[in-house]
């Protein structure tokens, strides 16, 4: 009678538990971390049921009310061609959220096999491989996405595709590195020793190992994209005009700052907003998928 | 020590050509023929001409890299198409411009984010480091265009305290020079303030930690003489590199900055010549940033081994 709920506590406490669900159980206990992806799920459902909760479409221009300050009509004002701030923020997620994601995978898509190759394979073939991302890490982030997005035509798809590029040795080099640490261990050695063929060894002994750094990543690195994104359509360089997104109409707003100061106000903050949260959930999901933490 | 320097310039040579391979492939994205594009809107049959003679468009692309590599290893890098001018010229000239910015940006970046790391770090887990770690966060996270417009807004346009954009160079006025710097510096310096905390806070606590600064402790030695003598000076050597390594983030930054207060510098070359389809300008500043990113972490590096006699193995 005394021994059995001994033995339970003992149970729930130690073995029976899978790695991703200890992650999930520390997750859940980081509250800025459950905050942070509270907000990218908003974010997130805000793009989607864009047409549903828009008060206005985005880009309806209404003379009569032409760089209007926020009122109940209009909760962020509107800009100077008339057009509904609150409404054009809404729509304007679907840029920045598809910016994180098409560049993230690109990103992905390519650096997780180049840093798989390189450090698997060792020798020769790493040295070369690393030193090309040697030299994409060379040129400075914003300054190659700019280049790219500039030989390439400005446009958002433009814009996705030459973030991805420059995110792209980012991922290598930490795919490589994580190949490195792992190559050696026993069970990789076991695996060849019963005669597993390379690309198996390398799909499914080691790169499900090394998904939770490159999961933190990943995230971290939709931060960046969602940032470099609208530094781009700030610039002119990504999503044109009159298709909405929050670089560009800090980019417009710009030129209104003592006139209509909440041009400018509005759009930062969403950047802000979805930025902060994903790094929020990026450095909670770091810790908790960190055996060594919690 | 000898051999260190041999096998870290080994390294360069490499990443120096991929460098170049990756600038030169610039061209090649341009969509149909590089010389109709390069020629711009009007298309001038006498300028196309002119820029297929020049470039050598006609050449093959070995040859064509080869004369490429050949004119920048003399000095060359091209000429504007827009002004007319060779491209080394113009970054010449925007050079000192955007080195004093980021230079100042550095020195925001030194002065909030070491003292803010070495102070979360002796208040571990207190208040104030909740505080400072949470500032670095949003200090990450804040687009700085977005920031440099919301200062504007505060302290040009409603407190009319600094000037919202312009750039007077420091000869013509010191005192002007600097008012019209101070905003894009703290801009510029503040995400990079953000990293150099967590880095200085983390690599503080991890010396706080150690025997040595226990011993001191143990001798009796004062709070400030055990953070300040024993444990800032080994937790500065990391993040000493780290500020070699964040030059690129400053340059990049840089463009955004110059842009929001029309500063001109290498950002805004960069930018104008992508709208004047100044596609040398571009590539000019490209290689530049690249040369310059490869040679400072190149001396950070062998900084860094002279400092650390281990890496050196």
């Amino acid at each position: 009678m005394t021994a059995e709920p001994i033995d339970t506590v003992l149970l729930d406490a130690d073995s029976g538990e899978a790695p991703w669900q200890r992650a999930l159980r520390h997750l859940v206990k980081r509250r800025t971390a459950i905050f942070g992806l509270g907000m990218v799920v908003f974010f997130v459902a805000l793009a989607i049921l864009a047409p549903l909760v828009s008060p206005y479409d985005p880009q309806t221009t209404n003379w009569a009310a032409v760089r209007k300050p926020p009122s109940m009509l209009h909760p962020f004002g509107t800009d100077e061609i008339g057009r509904d701030v609150l409404a054009r923020i809404i729509w304007g997620a679907r840029a920045s959220l598809a910016a994180g994601l098409v560049s993230v995978s690109l990103a992905l898509a390519a650096g997780v096999p180049t840093g798989l190759v390189a450090g698997y394979m060792g020798g020769f073939v790493d040295g070369l491989l690393m030193r090309m991302i040697d030299a994409m890490l060379a040129v400075p982030f914003l300054i190659l996405a700019i280049a790219l997005a500039a030989f390439l035509g400005p446009s958002l798809v433009n814009a996705m595709i030459a973030i991805g590029v420059s995110q792209t040795p980012i991922f290598a080099r930490l795919t490589r590195g994580q190949v490195l640490s792992v190559k050696h261990e026993e069970y990789i050695e076991a695996a060849r020793a019963i005669g597993n063929p390379h690309y198996r060894i390398v799909l499914r002994h080691i790169l499900p190992n090394i998904i939770p750094p490159l999961l933190v990543q990943a995230t971290l690195a939709a931060a960046a994209a969602i940032i470099a994104e609208a530094a781009l359509s700030f610039l002119g360089l990504g999503e044109q005009p009159p298709d909405p997104s929050w670089g560009s109409m800090l980019n417009t707003a710009k030129n209104f700052i003592s006139q209509a100061p909440w041009m400018a106000v509005w759009p930062g903050a969403a950047i802000f907003t979805l930025v902060l949260s994903l790094n929020l959930f990026g450095d909670g999901l770091r810790d908790a998928l960190d055996p060594r933490r919690g | 020590m000898t051999a260190f320097l041999v096998r870290r310039i080994a390294l360069i040579v490499p990443t120096l050509f991929f460098v170049s391979l990756l600038i030169f492939g610039l061209q090649r994205l341009l969509p149909g023929d590089p010389a109709l594009a390069m020629a711009g809107e009007d298309r001038d049959p006498a300028v196309v001409a002119f820029l297929r003679e020049k470039y050598h468009l006609d050449a093959p692309l070995p040859e064509r890299y080869w004369l490429w590599i050949k004119g920048i290893a003399e000095g060359d890098f091209g000429e504007s198409i827009r002004i007319k001018r060779p491209v080394r010229d113009l970054i010449f000239e925007k050079l000192p411009v955007t080195g004093e910015l980021a230079g100042l940006a550095m020195l925001v970046a030194l002065l909030i984010g070491i003292p803010a790391g070495i102070i979360a770090a002796v208040k571990h887990d207190t208040v104030i480091d909740y505080g400072a770690t949470m500032a670095a966060l949003w200090g990450i996270s804040i687009p700085n265009f977005w920031l440099g417009i919301l200062m504007i807004l505060l302290f040009s346009v409603t407190l009319g305290w600094l000037p919202a954009s312009g750039f007077v160079t420091p000869a013509e006025s010191l005192k002007q020079n600097l008012l019209t710097l101070i905003m894009p510096a703290f801009v510029l310096g503040n995400a990079i303030a953000a990293v150099m905390m967590r880095h200085t806070r983390s690599a503080m606590l991890q010396v706080l930690g150690s025997d040595y600064v226990r011993t001191a402790r143990a001798k009796g030695l004062s709070q400030s003489r055990v953070v300040l003598h024993h444990a800032l000076r080994n937790s500065l050597i990391p993040v000493v590199t780290l500020g070699a390594l964040e030059f690129g983030t400053l340059l990049s930054s840089a463009v955004l900055t110059e842009q929001v207060f029309t500063i001109p510098g290498f950002g805004k070359l960069i930018v104008d010549a992508v709208f004047n389809r100044d596609y040398a300008v571009v590539q000019g500043v490209v290689l530049c940033t690249a040369l310059a990113y490869i040679l400072l972490n190149f001396f950070a590096d062998i900084a860094y081994a002279v400092i650390n006699p281990r890496l050196r193995a």
